[in-house]
This record gives structure tokens, C-alpha cells and sequence, in this order.
């Protein structure tokens, strides 16, 4: 059995973003962290790991730097790294990274006991497409919004949160699931991983070696393969800190509804 | 010497810092407040490879180097100098001793437990009367008619880990016409017979460690335990020191540094005149002063900790090391609380933890007077 989880290095939105003149990121002036929530995909994938001896793979799709990432997450536990690079996949958007990286997959192999975890969406682009599309690519079934993972046999049963409640799905191997912070709080890195992470299994994909995958075409990779145009980027601003009002009583609504009230907006 | 630090030196500073910040830091005042000691903080510890870092996997170490060691004891103590000083006396003092002079059946029944953490070290050389000077130990050791154990009877004072840990190395006098060389050192468990812990001491600063007495009554030790060879305990317990006080240099070297991080901090926001604090020339030239310090420092503990870690002779160096990182923090800690003021003064903020913390490096695992000893007798003045 194999769980292949996906990562992205995403700019530390605790500092400045930076944007190219084409709306796209400077990635290359941010510092940069792993994604959040692919975090939370790596530990749930280690938790099986450990429940049932399986291997894990994280892959990532970058520049050659993503390597220190790669590592760090080999630090945690994780067997081996994979990244997919190379200028031909420059600039893709989610619909042409989920194509490179479905097609990566199949190279490093998806058998039928085996999982792919994604973390939810990533802190730059926020759009939470590239799992769900991955799965699509590999014709897979797909469960988002993962909070809680339990495993027995071929069969998954996931609760997913959504914002009005849960659902609970079963799920057979393979398939895709998207991780949510909810489901588990992330490791640290070990001292004795970090001194063991370079010299654990590390490889390179270019696009030498997923060119003969079907998925890969040059009209749908990189930057002329994505159909999304971004109008403009920016920086939100901060908002300011929240007002809480706490107690059930007549007071305290009464309260509430008059600063409401008093912005008009009831 | 190169400073550059290796990609997983860089790695495993930025995973010390992390857990630091939020693991150690939130307990810091609690710890010192309730005089508690963090066992929570050690379990976690001990998941990560912490309690072991510099030593063998073979022997269920993390298969580091001893900077990575001296690293950690500075970024824990950049927020607590109680979680830093005991990962420096569980590993220096009696993990390293027995690694390093202990026989392979000595190493393979204790190391493991020791440095994954299940079990923490402690180290029983100082005695009422035998502090900076070791070498009047009263502590006696005596074989038992059947020649199988020795019987160790005395008592050690200022134990750090002492009402906590589970392996001691403890010295005692096997002949006592032989002055330093008939000292001998040994291997306790808490649990063998005859043996207990005394009173807690009530201290300054580092207030959640333990540091207790330890009383040995016709306590009955294993002959296997003996470490080394019978007179070789003095030797051993200064080498064993020369380690430990790389990491003391590294807890005074982090206690400075986390104090210096809340001043700049506190000096940016606070207004006084119409004017941020930072924005002072007193402000300015007392915290490049402090800076300066202990880059120094940082220089002279790393340099030590290198020598160690490269098998070179390394003695001076850390006990340089210690002397001016020790008295750098103490004057540091001392600046810090200067510049937040009467705030400094109270317990709201951690510069006057950090401050009575840092007094301590100045004295445990030998005075800095004691160092100026090594360090002058070593350059051959009599």
C-alpha cells in the first residue's frame, strides 16, 4: 500500500506578496512555507502510515528550491519525495497542474490499495481545485473536506465538514482525499529525520520524463495550457479585530442588535 | 574557523525554534511561578529525538552532531531556562559519560531508554563539602564481602533532574588515602536499595527544574556499574564538565538572546517623550551592546561545541565558552530588564525571569571562576 500526498510551497503570506506585471507571483522575492493544509495531508498520511505500515510519497510540483521543502517533509517521517519540474510547466494554472501532476502519479504508480491525499486548497491561490481535479484526471473518487479519517480494509470512511454541518462518506481504494486543518494537528520534524532526509529517496520528474503520459500536451501545460486569466492581484487589507458580545440573555441581544442598529443594518 | 552551519543544522534550528515558540514558551511563567516541573514538555521532547541528539542511532540516539545539541539548549532557552537546563544535564552529564565511558554492556542496557527520552539522566558529583572543590568527596564506596556490589554511602546536593530522573552517574570515594584518584564513578538507578532523594531546593531562577539532594544508605550498587575503572572517577568527572559546560554556555547564550528579542520588541512600542523607546540613542547603543555580546558568545560556544564534535581538544574552548556567555547573559538579562523599567521589574514580563535565570550559568557546572582557572592554567600561568 502507498499514500501519495501532494504539497505546494506557497509565499509566507506573513510577509509582502509580490506580484509580476503579468498578475502572476513573484514567487521568487517571497519567503515561502508549505502549505498550510498539505501539512495536515502529510500527518494524516503518516498516521496511517504508522497504522498500517504503508509508503509515503510526497510529491510537489515547483522550481528546483522546493527540494528544501521536499526535505523538511522527509524530516517528518515521510519516505521519499518526488518534484515535477521544468520550465515547460511553468505558469500553470490549477486546471494544468492537476494534469502534470495526475500524470506524475501514474508514473510513480497508483495501485488499488493505494491513496492520494491533498490538502484542501493552497494560501496563494485559494481556489481548492487542484485535488478535486486531480481525481478527476485519474478517474478516481474523490472525498473533500476531510476532518476525520478511519480505515479499514479497501474501505475509507471520512467525515467531511462543510459550513452546515458534517457528512460521513465510505470510500473504497484508490481515491482522493482533500485535507482540512480540522482533521489532525502536524508533526514537527524529528532531529533524527533531519539528519536522515538527505539521504532518503529523492527524485526528479522533468518533462522528458512525463511527456509519453496522455495528460501531458503542450496545449495544456504551462502557461499557454491554462485557460485562466488572472484581471489583477493584491494584498487584502487587514481587517480590523472583531467585536464578541458573549451571554444567551435578553442584555446582551439587545446590545447586539443595537450596534447592529446603530450601523444600519437591520 | 567555518561557521556556516550545514542545510541540517539550518533544519533543525528552524524545527527548535518552532517547537520553542509553541510548546515551551506559553509554559515558561507557569513553570517558574508554580516551580512545576515540565514533564509534558520532556515527553514531547523525547518524540522528537531531543533527549538524545549528539548520539549513535545504534544506540537509540538521533544520529546528530553536538552543535545541533548546544543549538537546542539555546533556542529552548531563548523562552525557558528551565526546559533548556534539562535537556543539558540529562544529555551532557549522564548520557554522554556513560557513551563515553561506559562498556558496551553499559551502553546497550542504558543508552536507549536514556537518550529516547523514557528515562531522564542526572548527574551526583557536588556535595555539601565538595563543590568547587570535587575532589572532597565524602561519598564512600565500599565492595561487599562477596565482591558482587559495591555499598555507596553519603549524600549529593544541588541534583539537577535529582527527584525526576530514573539514571544517575554518581561519584564516590573507593580509596580515600588516594586523594583525586581514588574517586570512582557508578551507575544508580532509583530504584536500587538504599538509595533516595532529599529535599527540593527552593531557588532564584530555572525554578521548574528539579535540583534536590540525593542520600545513599548502604545503597547497594552492581559491580557491572562501576563506569570506567576503579580511580578514574575524577578524571571522568571533569571531562564529563568540559562537555556539560558547553551546554550551560549554550542556556546563558540563549537566555541573553531571548532577552535581547523582548527588548527590542518592548523598546518599539513603548512611548515615552512622544517618542518609541528604539528611537533613543540609550536605547540603541545598549541593545547593539547586547548584541554584540552575545554574537560574541554564539562565536565561542559554537567554536566549542565544533572542537567537541570534531574530536579536537576542546577544555578552554568551552570553558571560555561558558565564562563569557555566563557573565554576558547575567550583564545582558541585567540591560534588558534596565530598559523596560519598572515593567522590567515585575513578574508581567519575562526579562526578570530571564535575568534570575541566567545568574545560575555563572555558578553550576563550575563557577566562572573556575574557568578562569582552566583557561589560565592552560596558557601556562602559575
Amino acid at each position: 500500500m502507498k499514500i501519495i500526498v501532494c504539497v505546494k510551497q506557497v509565499p509566507d503570506t506573513s510577509g509582502k506578496v509580490a506580484v509580476n506585471p503579468d498578475g502572476t507571483l513573484n514567487r521568487a522575492s517571497m519567503a515561502t512555507i508549505t502549505n498550510p493544509d498539505d501539512l495536515n495531508a502529510v500527518e494524516a498520511a503518516l498516521v496511517l502510515k504508522e497504522q498500517t505500515g504503508a509508503e509515503v510519497v510526497v510529491v510537489s510540483m515547483g522550481p528546483p528550491p522546493a527540494e528544501g521543502m521536499l526535505r523538511e517533509i522527509i524530516a517528518r517521517g515521510v519516505d521519499r519525495a518526488v518534484l515535477v519540474s521544468g520550465r515547460e510547466f511553468g505558469g500553470s494554472d490549477t486546471y494544468a497542474t492537476s494534469q502534470i501532476l495526475a500524470a506524475a502519479i501514474n508514473k510513480i504508480g497508483l495501485e488499488d490499495e493505494d491513496i492520494v491525499f491533498c490538502g484542501r486548497q493552497a494560501i496563494d491561490g485559494d481556489t481548492a481545485q487542484v485535488g478535486p481535479q486531480i481525481a478527476e484526471k485519474l478517474g478516481i473518487p474523490q472525498v473533500s473536506y476531510a476532518a476525520e479519517i478511519t480505515k479499514e480494509g479497501k474501505t475509507l470512511t471520512i467525515k467531511r465538514m462543510l459550513e452546515d454541518g458534517y457528512m460521513t462518506i465510505k470510500v473504497n481504494t484508490p481515491c482522493l482525499i482533500t485535507c482540512i486543518k480540522e482533521l489532525n494537528a502536524p508533526r514537527y520534524m524529528s532531529v533524527g529525520g533531519i539528519f536522515e532526509c538527505y539521504q532518503k529517496p529523492y527524485e526528479v520528474l522533468d518533462y522528458e520524463a512525463l511527456k509519453d503520459d496522455p495528460l501531458i500536451d503542450p496545449a495544456t501545460i504551462g502557461l499557454k495550457g491554462s485557460p485562466t486569466n488572472i484581471l489583477t492581484s493584491f494584498t487584502p487589507p487587514q481587517k480590523g479585530a472583531g467585536m464578541m458580545l458573549e451571554g444567551a440573555d435578553k442584555a446582551t441581544c439587545e446590545k447586539l442588535a443595537g450596534i447592529l442598529a446603530g450601523k444600519h443594518l437591520i | 574557523m567555518d561557521f556556516h552551519l550545514t542545510r541540517e543544522q539550518e533544519m533543525v534550528r528552524k524545527m527548535y525554534r518552532e517547537f520553542a515558540e509553541t510548546e515551551v514558551k506559553p509554559l515558561a511563567e507557569e513553570l517558574d511561578e508554580e516551580e512545576r516541573f515540565p514533564m509534558e514538555t520532556v515527553e514531547k521532547m523525547a518524540k522528537l529525538g531531543m533527549m538524545g541528539i549528539y548520539f549513535p542511532k545504534k544506540y537509540g540516539g538521533a544520529g546528530g552532531d553536538v552543535l545541533s545539541y548546544a543549538m537546542c539548549v539555546e533556542e529552548l532557552a531563548k523562552v525557558c531556562g528551565t526546559t533548556a537546563v534539562i535537556v543539558s544535564a540529562h544529555t551532557s552529564l549522564c548520557c554522554a559519560p556513560i557513551f563515553e565511558h561506559g562498556t558496551e554492556e553499559q551502553k546497550k542496557k542504558y543508552l536507549p531508554d536514556l537518550l529516547s527520552g523514557k528515562k531522564l539522566g542526572a548527574f551526583g558529583l557536588t556535595e555539601p563539602n565538595a563543590g568547587t572543590d570535587a575532589s572532597g568527596q565524602q561519598t564512600t564506596a565500599v565492595l561487599d564481602e562477596s565482591g558482587e556490589n559495591y555499598i555507596l554511602n553519603g549524600s549529593k546536593c544541588f541534583i539537577t533532574n535529582g527527584n525526576v530522573a530514573d539514571t544517575f552517574v554518581v561519584f564516590a570515594m573507593t580509596d580515600k588515602k588516594a586523594g583525586n584518584h581514588g574517586i570512582s564513578a557508578f551507575i544508580v538507578e532509583k530504584s536500587f536499595p538504599g538509595f533516595s532523594v532529599g529535599k527540593h531546593e527552593k531557588k532564584m531562577g530555572i525554578r521548574g527544574s528539579s535540583t534536590c539532594d540525593l542520600i545513599f544508605e548502604d545503597c547497594i550498587v552492581p559491580k557491572e556499574n562501576l563506569l570506567g575503572k576503579e580511580g578514574q572517577g575524577f578524571k571522568i568527572a571533569m571531562q564529563t564538565l568540559d562537555g556539560g559546560r558547553i551546554g550551560i554556555a549554550a542556556q546563558a547564550l540563549g537566555l541573553g538572546e531571548g532577552a535581547i528579542n523582548e527588548a527590542v520588541k518592548y523598546t518599539q512600542e513603548r512611548v515615552q517623550f512622544g517618542k518609541r523607546l528604539s528611537q533613543f540613542q540609550n536605547t540603541q547603543f545598549q541593545l547593539a551592546d547586547m548584541h554584540t555580546r552575545m554574537q560574541a558568545a554564539q562565536y565561542l560556544v559554537y567554536a566549542a561545541a565544533m572542537k567537541k564534535q570534531n574530536h579536537e581538544p576542546y577544555s578552554v574552548d568551552a570553558a571560555m565558552a561558558k565564562l563569557f556567555a555566563a557573565e554576558s547573559a547575567s550583564d545582558v538579562t541585567r540591560r534588558a530588564v534596565q530598559l523596560f523599567g519598572g515593567y522590567g521589574y515585575t513578574r508581567e514580563y519575562p526579562v526578570e525571569r530571564m535575568m534570575r535565570d541566567a545568574k545560575i550559568t555563572e555558578i553550576y557546572e563550575g563557577t566562572s571562576e573556575v574557568q578562569r582557572m582552566v583557561i589560565s592554567r592552560a596558557m601556562g600561568v602559575k
